[in-house]
């Protein structure tokens, strides 16, 4: 709870000082964009969250990201197939990508590290050989699908100000993926078997299953992810479409009190992560005084900033209890 | 001429257990000197001292006659005191000779003189008798070798006393052989080895002189043809009897419970991965309390994570209440009726960071669920229960279980099982690291589920705990049941006869059940 309080303070504080030092911040147009963005990376966020609650960790999502980027545009256009069957094969090589890293993990005990970066190398090089390095888009095709990205759903009562689709679908996201961490057997599982693998599987858990679970989940997120981006810019290069993504992805979870150790984190704080690192962003690109291309730089403090105060706040938390326990 | 070394009135105190009373010891130039007794006895705590890895509270050492104080492993080495471990602490990444050598390579130019290394490793290999070649990766020698390097490496420092905790315990026939060669040939040339051992057979063969411990202080010495194995077992045991715990109703007093009455669990021809060559054959009834007994290594605890199916069965059959059942997995084991509170309560039976409810209900939760939903309801009212019942004190269930006492926590393991209502309680130590009040009312716990009708099957290093809460006990020794002892048998000598392998005794103990 305090994390959260913490890291909706930062935001706050970074929204406010934004909108001080730019009068373009609160505009509709910017704050849409926010929205928009804050929900494609958001799915992605909230995917890579399960599996670091395992203890584990996921490196592909960027090039699943493009895999799918470039597949459904190629699949739709390229070889005219018919809506129904791509989005079948977009779905199927998304949970395929998911099941193929959990049984590695799992059943051949490979670190999660090791097997989810070579699907990085692996579906990247994919992407780029079965498009052989072309741009791929939907051209002026597909409205239909492509409003599930673009759309935006208005708020009566604010002239010109709409919610973006790929917001409300993060949303949806969000609560089925906070109630099965928090009201099912499984999340609980899942946090359990983070903290503590062994212990775990002595209480009767499937602990793989449960793990490959995590991984699936993972991978379809960053398929759905994959899907929505490329619908909402119209065209992606195979080469760098979804490049770093798993790192904003990764960054956001931290960012939103998930432990690389595992067995911690939750939906409200990872989506909270999302935000900021999006925020950030904007905000590198409105206020003047920034110079752009340190981007990098800033997102990378603010993130070690975050995780350093948690630790100095957790040590000092510790170091009172102990005194009070000593004087008692 | 003073002895080498010479220990007196060492104390060591332990939170909640005080380890070593006063204990003393001498150790001759050249002499073999075996430290036995039984689980807990201080033997491991006593040798940790002497080579400075663990402090102690009060007490001299003397080293040839002058009082020194040994704080450090860098200081027992300046006097010669070598710790061989029972995990081995070598780099097995490195080379034989860039081990003997770590952290004090010969350098030339400022680089390490490789060659230098290989010649003098050479010589030490040779003083163990040791045929490799000092290039050789550490993690592509054998157990026994590695123990050898080991000792070629305490030599290379010019240790005079070498103390080895459970040397042969790993090894096998073959190579202890080869050790108890290099330990006498050490001994001629007048290195002293200090050697803790339970396996009283190679006590005698080796050594000059015993030094008996029991509960942490001195309970005998022996030389030369009074080293037997009567005496041995006679001064390792004598406790106390009277303060232990007793069980309090037995099957044998109620009568609901007959001796007639089909057996709950069935085990037959039962092999282990751990010790795949033995065949392991015993039974328990409903409402029977059965102790296993044995000395660290015995066994125990891989007989009952087989039943549990951690480390599933390689052959043999596992029957409950008549039927075969297969166990593959601890979800077949808890289908079966099995629930198991483990050695490591830490590692595997708790998790620390969790609340005390959610640990509790972890393992009845796919039971209590719609469609695979929480239910809340279930979850509190079985923490309500379980800490009244169980008596766990914790502020509140939301409390994590990290921040329990050791015997609070182990209730919590209990709970967690109690709520699926196990028909076979199988316990790995239960109460170990536990205060005395604790232990009791686990005690009361397991006895009362006894009287409820489940068969109970528990492991215990514990002496007092077996003789007061077994009505049967099954004694083993290196993965095979060396004896079963009935109630009226039981004695701590019968156990540590069976315990360390006598086989003279086997004969004249009942064996396994028909």
């Amino acid at each position: 709870m305090k994390k959260l309080l913490g890291i909706f303070c930062l935001l706050t504080v970074v929204c406010v000082a934004t909108a001080l030092m730019s009068d373009q911040f609160v505009t509709k147009y910017n704050i849409e964009n926010l929205l928009r963005r804050t929900g494609l990376f958001g799915i992605l966020s909230v995917g890579v969250a399960f599996v670091i609650i395992t203890s584990g960790i996921d490196l592909s999502i960027g090039s699943v990201v493009c895999l799918i980027g470039v597949g459904l545009p190629w699949m739709l256009t390229t070889l005219k197939l018919p809506m129904a069957v791509s989005l079948l094969a977009v779905l199927g090589v998304s949970l395929g990508v998911g099941w193929a890293h959990g049984l590695l993990v799992t059943k051949l005990r490979i670190q999660p590290f090791v097997v989810t970066l070579c699907g990085l190398l692996i579906y990247r090089g994919l992407a780029r050989g079965i498009t052989r390095d072309q741009t791929m888009g939907f051209g002026n095709d597909f409205k239909g699908l492509r409003w599930l990205a673009t759309e935006k759903i208005p708020v009566p009562g604010i002239e010109g100000f709409g919610i973006p689709v790929p917001f409300i679908l993060m949303i949806l996201v969000a609560i089925l993926a906070a109630i099965l961490l928090n009201k099912t057997i499984y999340g609980r599982y899942l946090l359990a078997l983070g903290r503590n693998e062994d212990a775990a599987r002595y209480s009767g858990i499937n602990t793989h299953r449960m793990i490959i679970m995590a991984y699936v989940i993972c991978a379809a997120m960053a398929g759905l992810g994959g899907m929505l981006f490329v619908l909402d810019v119209n065209s992606a290069q195979p080469a760098d479409f979804g490049n770093f993504y798993e790192l904003y992805a990764i960054a956001a979870a931290v960012l939103g009190g998930c432990s690389l150790r595992g067995g911690q984190g939750t939906i409200v704080g990872v989506i909270l992560g999302t935000a900021l690192m999006q925020v950030l962003r904007t905000m590198i690109t409105l206020v003047d005084a920034l110079p752009k291309n340190i981007e990098y730089a800033i997102i990378g403090a603010v993130i070690l900033g975050g995780v350093v105060t948690d630790e100095v706040v957790k040590r000092y938390i510790a170091q009172r209890k102990a005194a009070k326990q000593l004087q008692a | 001429m003073p002895p080498l070394l010479e220990v007196r009135g060492i104390v060591k105190q332990f939170p909640g257990v005080k380890a070593l009373r006063e204990v003393s010891l001498t150790v001759a130039r050249g002499e073999v000197l075996a430290v036995v007794g039984e689980n807990g006895a201080g033997k491991s705590t006593l040798m940790k001292i002497l080579a400075g890895v663990q402090s102690y509270d009060s007490g001299t050492l003397l080293v040839e006659g002058v009082a020194t104080r040994i704080d450090s492993v860098e200081a027992a080495l300046e006097h010669g005191i070598a710790l061989i471990h029972q995990e081995l602490n070598l780099a097995d990444n490195l080379s034989v000779g860039a081990n003997l050598f770590l952290g004090r390579e010969p350098r030339r130019w400022g680089m390490i003189d490789q060659g230098r290394i290989t010649r003098e490793a050479r010589a030490f290999l040779d003083r163990v008798g040791l045929d490799v070649d000092p290039r050789t990766l550490v993690s592509d020698l054998s157990i026994g070798r590695q123990q050898m390097v080991e000792i070629a490496k305490a030599l290379s420092v010019d240790a005079r006393i070498l103390i080895m905790d459970e040397p042969t315990s790993s090894l096998t026939q073959h190579e202890s052989e080869q050790l108890k060669g290099v330990i006498r040939d050490l001994s001629r040339r007048g290195v002293s080895i200090v050697y803790i051992s339970h396996r009283l057979g190679e006590v005698r063969e080796l050594a000059h002189r015993v030094s008996v411990l029991r509960d942490g202080a001195n309970a005998g010495e022996l030389c030369g043809a009074e080293i037997t194995h009567e005496n041995l077992v006679r001064l390792m045991v004598g406790r106390d009897v009277s303060q232990f715990y007793r069980r309090s109703t037995s099957p044998s007093l109620t009568p609901s419970i007959t001796a007639s009455e089909a057996p709950w669990l069935q085990v037959r021809g039962l092999r282990t991965s751990a010790h795949p060559r033995e065949t392991l054959d015993f039974e328990v009834r409903a409402g029977e309390i059965v102790g296993i007994a044995g000395l660290v290594g015995a066994g125990r605890t891989e007989l009952l994570e087989t039943l549990f199916g951690i480390d599933p069965a390689i052959a043999g059959e596992i029957l409950v209440n008549g039927v075969p059942r297969a166990i593959l997995c601890p979800r077949d084991a808890i289908d079966a009726g099995f629930a198991l509170v483990p050695e490591d309560r830490k590692g595997q039976g708790i998790i620390l960071a969790m609340a005390v409810r959610s640990n509790l209900s972890l393992a009845g939760l796919h039971q209590h669920q719609r469609h695979g939903f929480l239910q809340t309801a279930f979850e509190n009212q079985l923490s309500t229960q379980s800490i009244r019942d169980l008596n766990i004190k914790t502020p509140n269930p939301e409390q994590e279980v990290g921040f329990l006492s050791g015997g609070n926590q182990q209730k919590v393991v209990l709970g967690k099982w109690l709520a699926l209502e196990p028909r076979i309680l199988l316990l790995d130590e239960p109460t170990r690291g536990i205060d005395v009040g604790a232990k009791a009312e686990i005690y009361r716990i397991m006895e009362s589920l006894a009287a409820r009708g489940v068969a109970i099957l528990f492991a215990s290093s514990e002496m007092e705990e077996v003789l007061g809460l077994s009505d049967r006990t099954l004694v083993m020794h290196e993965g095979r049941i060396r004896g079963v002892l009935s109630r009226s048998e039981l004695s701590e000598e019968a156990i540590m006869r069976l315990a360390t392998g006598d086989s003279s005794s086997v004969d004249r103990l009942p064996q396994t059940l028909p």
